[in-house]
């Protein structure tokens, strides 16, 4: 960076500061310096210059949101993604942290892995935080060496897109995390369910012909977590975009029984439906899949009460050919990193009338507690500089076209939508403005 | 991009006007008169699966009405090498294709050519979706021996789940008012097909599928297709194969249908097959003038 544009110091003035964390709901002043917050006043009461000032009169202002659930497709499969890329998208969408997942090409198995993601020739300009695989080569066989892992900046371990059947290795990998306080995030699908599934199984994929995974491979296996997470010391259970309703009964089960279960839920989950699908359009194709109006309405509620810990968007980008298929043999994915916050306001706010405080916590202090982490998830004095200022009320149409992500496999191009990210900011500086 | 006039995807969006447009049009073809409405015109058959029945139906239709014929099977050609259906479609297309048949395992696979390739696509099965051309062959048929649609009820007996012959027909016939049971085994025929059109029912009981039947549809258990699924098929037979004291339960003149290919000793026994009840190779037979009225409509010359 040229030192002419090094910045120390950045004052957002003239927000309305939402802090679910520090339960701040108000006209505030922000002060950003060296990287941390410096100050957070009452309108125009702090004292002293700043090197730079943001206007932020009608704006929402709130810690830098976090995306516990992203795919960025490096190592290896750099024609869908990159950490630049998928990074860039995050910034768009207002993320200043992703957590990316470990199915990579190879693997994310390793101390020497985690290390290469977290290079700065990777180019990412939001805060990146590796998920590692937790078994090798995420066979499901044999744990990866989680502390080490953990060491060198793992924030938690999963197998995602291939989930631990195993109940043992499942018992062996809570165990372990529990006595390292390192998270667990299981993809709960039971795989023996599902052989050739596309879709939910319901009305539409009969009338489709095609497969259907049914509510039930998600929730056995939810369940069996669950069960073992409340019976084992300490051990930590992520629940990776839960979908169903019956899931959401065990983890409901788990949370009462004090277990430490947190779990996430995606915006496709929570917008879409099966039955949203129409002619075999595979921007629908997404695993877990679109589920039952029913499911969708549970996970509504789930948001409402303050079950759910956290939204994650699951942007899973692939290539046109992967996609533009016969619909039984395209990838499961959609990207989601920019459309997360206005479909949040669009369906929660506007349309369910949750709290905006509650979402920007689903955004920022839920998914920081579910991954411990520290001095994110909220603008207290002494927190990371990361900030999320957006527009609540601008309505705008998502053009998939000007997507920053190198894929395009969504199903929200052109949906009018409101909710607008207005700038993104990562240790005090600005990274994207809208 | 939206499909190419005169394509054909499926019954489920088709209107009974047109279905009916279609079936009266195809009373007027004649396989042995040829009418040359595909004089120059390019029908390639891309057939991803195996077929006897519709291949042969749709190049005779074809050929009969002037039309050259390329088909394309998986094995021999580029799909073999991993070409795209995609890039296949545009090859297709390159070559000077007129008009698509295509059949392939995978459902939805024809909406995915109709899409991205602006040549009329007919589809002519995708995997457990639909079968609109058998769906109308049967209609005709059914048409030829009952007159009306008016009053009827069908049984459909056997796989349901796995059939896309089973889901054309529901939906054709649920939009003319006729009485459909499906009748199996859960595994085969699970509840949740009633949804499929109005007028669908679904019975577990060989007896209450066919009291007051006037057409019997039978439909083979695709094994292939079962995919861990285990049948007991003793049990199947046991309670739901087609034998002369079953048809009894039907109307006296009830029809006896199958799309084939059958499997005597399973779904139904050789009385049943070779009896005077059964329509079957009719249905085969009929398959040519509603193909011809079919390709017809995909050339703008059903008129």
């Amino acid at each position: 960076m040229s030192p002419e544009k090094k910045r120390t110091s950045l004052l957002i003035k003239g927000g309305h500061l939402v802090d679910p964390a520090a339960r701040i709901d108000a006209p505030m002043d922000v002060l950003l310096k060296d990287g941390r917050v410096a100050e957070v006043a009452l309108p125009n009461k702090i004292k002293g210059g700043a090197d730079e000032k943001f206007d932020a009169r009608g704006l929402i202002v709130a810690p830098g949101f976090i995306d516990l659930h992203v795919h960025l497709r490096e190592p290896g499969q750099t024609h869908k993604e990159t950490l630049a890329t998928g990074t860039s998208a995050a910034a768009a969408g207002g993320f200043t942290s992703v957590c990316t997942m470990p199915n990579t090409v190879p693997v994310v198995d390793s101390v020497e892995w985690i290390e290469w993601l977290r290079q700065s020739e990777r180019g990412a300009v939001v805060n990146v935080f590796a998920i590692a695989a937790a078994t090798r080569s995420s066979k499901g066989a044999t744990l990866t060496d989680f502390r080490a892992l953990q060491t060198v900046g793992a924030i938690a371990v999963t197998d995602d897109g291939k989930p631990i059947l195993d109940d043992n290795i499942m018992r062996e990998a809570l165990v372990l995390g529990g006595e390292l306080n390192f998270p667990v995030v299981q993809h709960a699908e039971d795989t023996r369910m599902t052989e050739n599934c596309s879709m939910h199984a319901g009305a539409r994929s009969f009338r489709l012909g095609l497969r259907g995974m049914t509510a039930a491979a998600e929730a056995s296996i939810v369940e069996r977590d669950v069960q073992l997470a409340m019976h084992i010391p300490n051990a930590r259970l992520h629940v990776a975009h839960l979908s169903t309703a019956d899931a959401l009964k065990s983890v409901r089960r788990g949370k009462r029984g004090k277990a430490r279960v947190t779990f996430e839920v995606t915006p496709h989950h929570f917008t879409l439906a099966d039955e949203d699908m129409r002619d075999y359009d595979s921007n629908y194709k997404m695993n877990p899949p679109l589920r039952s109006v029913s499911d969708r309405e549970a996970i509504l509620a789930a948001l409402a009460d303050g079950t759910v810990d956290a939204i994650a968007t699951d942007h899973a980008p692939h290539a046109a050919h992967e996609k533009e298929v016969e619909f039984e043999r395209a990838a499961f994915g959609i990207t989601g990193l920019e459309t997360a916050l206005a479909l949040a306001i669009t369906r929660l706010y506007r349309e369910k009338r949750i709290p905006l405080a509650r979402i920007v916590e689903l955004f920022t202090a839920g998914p920081a507690r579910c991954f411990d982490l520290r001095g994110r998830g909220s603008l207290v004095r002494g927190s990371v500089a990361d900030v999320t200022v957006f527009d609540a009320k601008k309505k705008w149409t998502f053009d998939v076209g000007k997507s920053l992500s190198k894929s395009r496999n969504t199903p929200f191009d052109g949906w009018q939508l409101t909710g607008k990210v207005v700038a993104t900011i990562v240790g005090g500086k600005i990274v994207y403005s809208g | 991009m939206n499909p190419a006039r005169g394509s054909l995807l499926g019954i489920e969006h088709l209107e009974a006007a047109e279905i009916l447009k279609l079936l009266k049009f195809a009373r007027r073809m004649n396989p042995d008169k040829p009418r040359p409405l595909l004089k120059g015109k390019r029908v390639f058959l891309l057939f991803y699966e195996a077929s006897t029945r519709t291949r042969s139906s749709f190049e005779t239709a074809a050929k009969v009405m002037g039309a050259h014929t390329v088909l394309i099977q998986s094995f021999g050609s580029s799909i073999e090498k991993g070409e795209s259906l995609l890039d296949t479609g545009y090859t297709v297309r390159a070559v000077g294709a007129d008009v698509i048949v295509i059949r392939h395992p995978n459902a939805g696979a024809p909406y995915v050519m109709a899409q991205h390739i602006d040549v009329p696509v007919i589809n002519a099965g995708d995997g457990l979706h639909e079968h609109p051309s058998q769906a109308l062959l049967d209609a005709y048929t059914i048409l030829r021996n009952k007159k009306t649609f008016k009053g009827l009820q069908i049984a459909i007996v056997g796989d349901i789940f796995h059939s896309r012959v089973a889901r054309s027909a529901c939906h054709l016939l649920s939009k003319f008012g006729v009485k459909i049971i499906l009748c199996g085994p859960p595994e085969l025929v699970p509840d949740i097909a009633t949804t499929l059109a109005p007028g669908v029912r679904v019975t577990r009981h060989i007896e209450d599928a066919l009291r007051g039947t006037d057409v019997v549809m039978l439909l083979r258990v695709q094994t292939e297709r079962l995919s861990g699924l285990k049948i007991d098929l003793a049990e199947y037979i046991a309670r739901y194969q087609m034998n002369p004291a079953r048809l009894k339960m039907a109307k006296r003149d009830a029809m006896v249908m199958h799309p084939g290919p059958i499997i005597r000793g399973l779904e139904l026994t050789s009385e049943i097959a070779d009896g005077a009840q059964a329509r079957i190779l009719e249905e085969v037979h009929n398959g040519v003038p509603t193909r011809m009225a079919i390709l017809a409509r995909a050339i703008g010359r059903m008129r």
